[in-house]
């Protein structure tokens, strides 16, 4: 592990003729195989430590290795990097990397007018160029006359800068994303350290590419100084943080961390029952690397076999989790529903992606709330919560165990790919500072084993007394049949299937006397409020911010609890004359709060795989503040 | 990382025995059993019953999961933990079961139609994990919950409910299924022999990992007499061969028939004839399945159907494997919740 101090002025050498300036937005582009993740990652450990606050955007396609050089194989990175506090990666990049036509060709329309273009010359062949749909050379033809640009010969540079070096000319040719980071790191004028201690803890076992990769970032840096590119040299001043110890962190890293926490809190062994499926592999990916704290990964055959695994372990009294995205859902739904008859207390990830069907696996979206909420037969309430950044997938994972423990049900947290991936700076937090989690079956204490009743209930939460097997003399059966009240028998009555059906709605809706209220930002009544959930979030606090900087006075409320709603929901929403409530799917919490509170919400819908663009939201809400 | 193989502490899985002597009525929960009078059920529940007071397992360390079926109820007639879960699934829940509590004994009670239909995956999946589950399939080659449609071990041509005119299908076999699925323990027994019964639940209840037991079980209300013609008390002996490990391979009223090799599979020779030197001797530990392949695909008429303990292999459990990496890895690796929320590098805000 390293430390690393941040002086307040950042560790630059500020040197004459840079400009200083609040937020830069970089992306890097080019194929699959060019390194742009590396790179970008790269790049936010060297923002982190430069002080900067930050957000971060991975776009990649499906297909692992699309053909070179194709449409189809560009890869991306986005960066945002700010001397104030940011929350989203930023709508359009300030600043393209395009290490080939394709990768220009693809994000050109992203960079706004004059904006920086940093192009690989060599790989604009005619090959290259045909590839990507090019009739003529957009380097020499005058199309990119808008935009200011740096002809780099990326590929050529780098193979030269490691000349010596005895590397197969695929080798010496794959430095060159360490040479355009390099270049990259001179006009933002970031430190090469950390990256230089990255390349020896990574490469250090293979001195030759090390040095490859060292030479290579270090020829970029000083193509960046030689050539003149000095009205291209920008500096982003640090940002004030809140004082602390700090990492960078995607939101898949937080959530395995919050089950191992969740574990180590409520002192449970962790069993994770998942099959592979984007974007949620890495989470089963990291668990299964963490045997050392006892750490039962699962992969199963299946969906199923995966949601049926962690029932068993939270039917043996473990903390039962399993990991998915939407179509995992859809095939899990028939045993999530077994969970909520038997009311155990499981945990089911959900990191979204685009659909119907299998839709578009990398890409992000908010469209399973109405699955988790009724995708199941018969009235079956479950408890939804939603995290609102990478860092807070943390914490809402600590959120679902506690209550699907205290109140023995299924607990399903929403995530999504843009929150998986995208890393942001994290406060590490203090594992003193943080609550244990209380497991009722523990504290159980039955002086006569003959008043035991597996379906009697918690006055105050409704939670059925549930005990895992092994205690002798509490021998009972469990299932999917309905169950008659308190005893947990088989039972058909019409009466009972009434009582049971409407105990387990209310079970749910008392949740809400032990979760916050909806915190408001902004005025307590008026004329607007903007509603978000999930990981928007960001987009949204930046768009409502953006619209008072314009001068219209609105508030903002964001939901972390979907099932049920924080109780002081319909009191909010009935504050205020208009409601927006924005979200990447058609409207699907808007239909939720319209049914339940009937009030006139209006949406702000987008649904094409990317994150919110706060640009276009901020347009709608002063739009709809005119109406 | 090269997988070691754990050490086999025992050949045996570990049975959690009761502190007192218990009895069959131990066993039994206080539910009033629902199957139709003469249904096969009712003696493979007295079997387990007394299979289980026979080994005094501690009731309240066991745990009996079930998919959905007729079969699939059995979990509420016992006096032990259960779980009567959702069609096919029951394998899974199992796996979970057993992985995260190791000191509990899991059986999963399924049917043809819930083990070999809809949760086919799973059992291939269980079985070939060797994860340390007892499976008991009920197999009465019909539906019988929902009344009298043919299921995956139904013949070809039977006539039922949703095949009037016969099924277009040709049936699965259990336990050549099972052997494909790199099973440990295959066994086959059958409701009216009520001591082979027992003695196969004793033998499936102290194998260490999945064993598997194929039960022929007769549906008397939508297949009655399924198996008759074997298991009638008056062919049975003409009929069946009972495998014993290190025992020919012998059957007939006075064990004067055997099965040899022959250069298409198994074939029946006269135990007093010129080829009783080819009888084989029943090896369930023997390595490859290929015998007990060829035992499996042995049926009526043209051969005898063959019961008991075909396969016993002893290999280490999902379980043993799991637990085995989590000790080598804690030794190798100190557990730090903290230092593990810092990452691998942090940086410092003043």
């Amino acid at each position: 592990m390293t430390t690393t101090s941040t002086q307040a002025d950042g560790s630059a050498n500020s040197a004459a003729g840079i400009q200083e300036r609040d937020r830069v937005t970089v992306r890097f582009a080019g194929d699959s195989g060019d390194g742009m993740q590396l790179a970008g990652n790269r790049f936010a450990d060297a923002t982190a430590v430069f002080g900067n606050d930050f957000s971060t955007l991975p776009d990649f396609p499906a297909e692992i290795r699309a053909p070179a050089g194709s449409l189809a194989g560009v890869s991306s990175f986005q960066i945002s990097f700010s001397k104030h506090l940011i929350y989203t990666p930023g709508d359009e990049p300030d600043t393209l990397v395009a290490m080939n036509p394709a990768a220009l060709s693809s994000h050109l329309s992203a960079l706004a007018q004059g904006g920086l273009l940093v192009v690989n010359e060599d790989a604009f062949t005619s090959g290259n160029l045909k590839k990507a749909n090019y009739p003529s050379n957009p380097l020499s033809d005058g199309s990119l006359d808008g935009y200011r640009i740096i002809k780099a010969p990326i590929t050529t540079a780098a193979i030269a800068a490691v000349d010596d070096l005895g590397l197969t000319t695929q080798n010496a040719e794959r430095t060159k994303n360490f040479f355009a980071l390099g270049l990259v790191y001179w006009l933002y004028d970031r430190n090469l350290e950390p990256t230089l201690d990255w390349i020896e803890e990574r490469f250090g076992r293979l001195p030759n590419i090390a040095e490859a990769n060292r030479r290579a970032l270090y020829a970029g840096h000083a193509y960046g100084e030689t050539t003149e590119l000095a009205d291209a040299h920008v500096r982003v001043p640090p940002a004030v943080l809140k004082p602390g110890e700090y990492r960078t962190i995607t939101g898949n890293q937080a959530l395995v961390l919050g089950l191992i926490t969740a574990a180590h809190l409520a002192d449970l062994e962790l069993f994770y029952g998942s099959y592979p499926i984007t974007p949620a592999s890495d989470v089963l990916v990291e668990l299964a690397a963490l045997r050392e704290y006892g750490v039962r990964t699962f992969q199963a055959e299946d969906e199923i076999s995966a949601i049926g695994t962690a029932i068993g372990a939270a039917y043996g009294g473990g903390l039962g989790v399993t990991g998915t995205s939407g179509p995992g859902i859809a095939l899990k739904s028939e045993a999530l529903n077994l969970a909520v008859m038997t009311e155990l207390p499981l945990i089911v990830l959900d990191v979204q992606r685009s659909g119907p069907s299998t839709g578009m696996p990398t890409k992000t979206e908010q469209t399973d709330l109405l699955q988790v909420m009724f995708g199941r037969n018969g009235e079956s309430p479950l408890c939804v919560l939603a995290a609102k950044s990478p860092g807070d997938c943390f914490y809402m994972v600590l959120e679902a165990v506690r209550l699907a423990h205290k109140f023995a049900t299924p607990v399903v947290l929403l995530s999504d790919t843009y929150l998986a991936n995208t890393a942001e700076p994290w406060p590490v937090p203090d594992l003193d500072q943080l609550d244990l989690i209380e497991v009722p079956y523990r504290r159980t204490e039955l002086t006569d084993v003959e008043e035991f009743q597996p379906y009697a209930r918690d006055p105050e939460t409704l939670a059925r007394m549930f005990i895992p097997p092994g205690q002798a003399g509490l021998q009972h059966r469990i299932g999917g049949l309905e169950k008659a009240d308190i005893t947990g028998d088989v039972a058909y009555t019409p009466e009972n299937h009434q009582r049971m059906t409407d105990l387990r709605g209310e079970k749910i809706q008392r949740i809400a006397n032990f979760i916050p209220e909806l915190e408001v930002d902004g005025p307590e009544s008026g004329e607007l409020l903007v509603l978000s959930w999930g990981s928007t979030y960001g987009a949204v606090f930046t768009a409502v911010n953006e619209a008072r900087d314009a001068g219209y006075e609105l508030a903002h409320a964001h939901l972390q609890y979907l099932n049920p709603f924080p109780r002081n929901l319909g009191d909010v929403v009935s504050r205020y004359r208009k409601v927006l409530i924005p979200e990447a799917n058609t409207g699907q919490l808007r239909m939720l709060v319209r049914a339940q509170f009937l009030v006139d919400a209006q949406g702000y819908n987008e649904v094409t795989g990317q994150p919110l663009s706060a640009r276009l939201l901020t347009e709608r809400i002063v739009q709809y503040a005119n109406e | 990382m090269v997988l070691q193989t754990p050490p086999l502490q025992t050949v045996e899985s570990m049975i959690p025995i009761a502190e007192q002597d218990l009895s069959r009525k131990d066993y039994a929960s206080d539910i009033d059993t629902r199957w139709c009078p003469g249904c096969g059920d009712y003696s493979i529940l007295a079997q387990m019953q007394r299979g289980l007071a026979d080994l005094n397992v501690a009731p309240e360390k066991m745990v009996f999961v079930s998919g959905i079926g007729c079969s699939s109820r059995f979990p509420y007639y016992m006096n032990t933990y259960g779980m009567h879960s959702i069609h096919g699934r029951a394998p899974t829940i199992a796996s979970g079961l057993k992985l995260a509590r190791e000191d509990l004994m899991v059986f999963v009670i399924t049917g043809d139609g819930d083990a070999l239909s809809i949760g086919g995956n799973h059992l291939l999946h269980v079985l070939r994990r060797n994860v340390d589950v007892k499976i008991f399939l009920f197999n009465n080659r019909i539906y019988g919950l929902t009344k009298g449609q043919y299921s995956p071990t139904s013949e070809l041509g039977k006539v039922t409910k949703s095949s009037p005119v016969g099924t277009t299908e040709r049936p699965l076999n259990p336990l050549a299924v099972a052997l494909a699925s790199e099973a440990t323990f295959v066994a086959r027994s059958y409701d009216t022999d009520p001591q082979h019964l027992q003695a196969t639940i004793h033998r499936a209840a102290k194998h260490h990992g999945a064993a598997f037991v194929e039960i022929l079980q007769n549906c008397n209300i939508f297949n009655d007499r399924a198996f008759a013609d074997y298991t009638d008390r008056d062919v049975r002996d003409e009929r069946l061969l009972y495998l014993e490990h290190g025992e020919p391979m012998l059957f007939g009223e006075s064990k004067n028939k055997g099965l040899a090799v022959s250069a298409t599979g198994l074939r029946v020779v006269e135990a007093d004839g010129p080829d009783a030197g080819l009888i084989l001797t029943h090896d369930a530990t023997r390595p490859s399945p290929d015998v007990h392949q060829l035992l499996a695909r042995c049926s009526y008429p043209e051969m005898p159907v063959p019961m008991g303990v075909i396969r016993q292999v002893t290999a280490p459990t999902y379980g043993d494997y799991l637990d085995g990496q989590i000790e080598v890895q804690k030794f190798r690796n100190r557990a730090d919740v903290a230092g593990l929320l810092r990452g691998r590098s942090t940086w410092q805000v003043e």
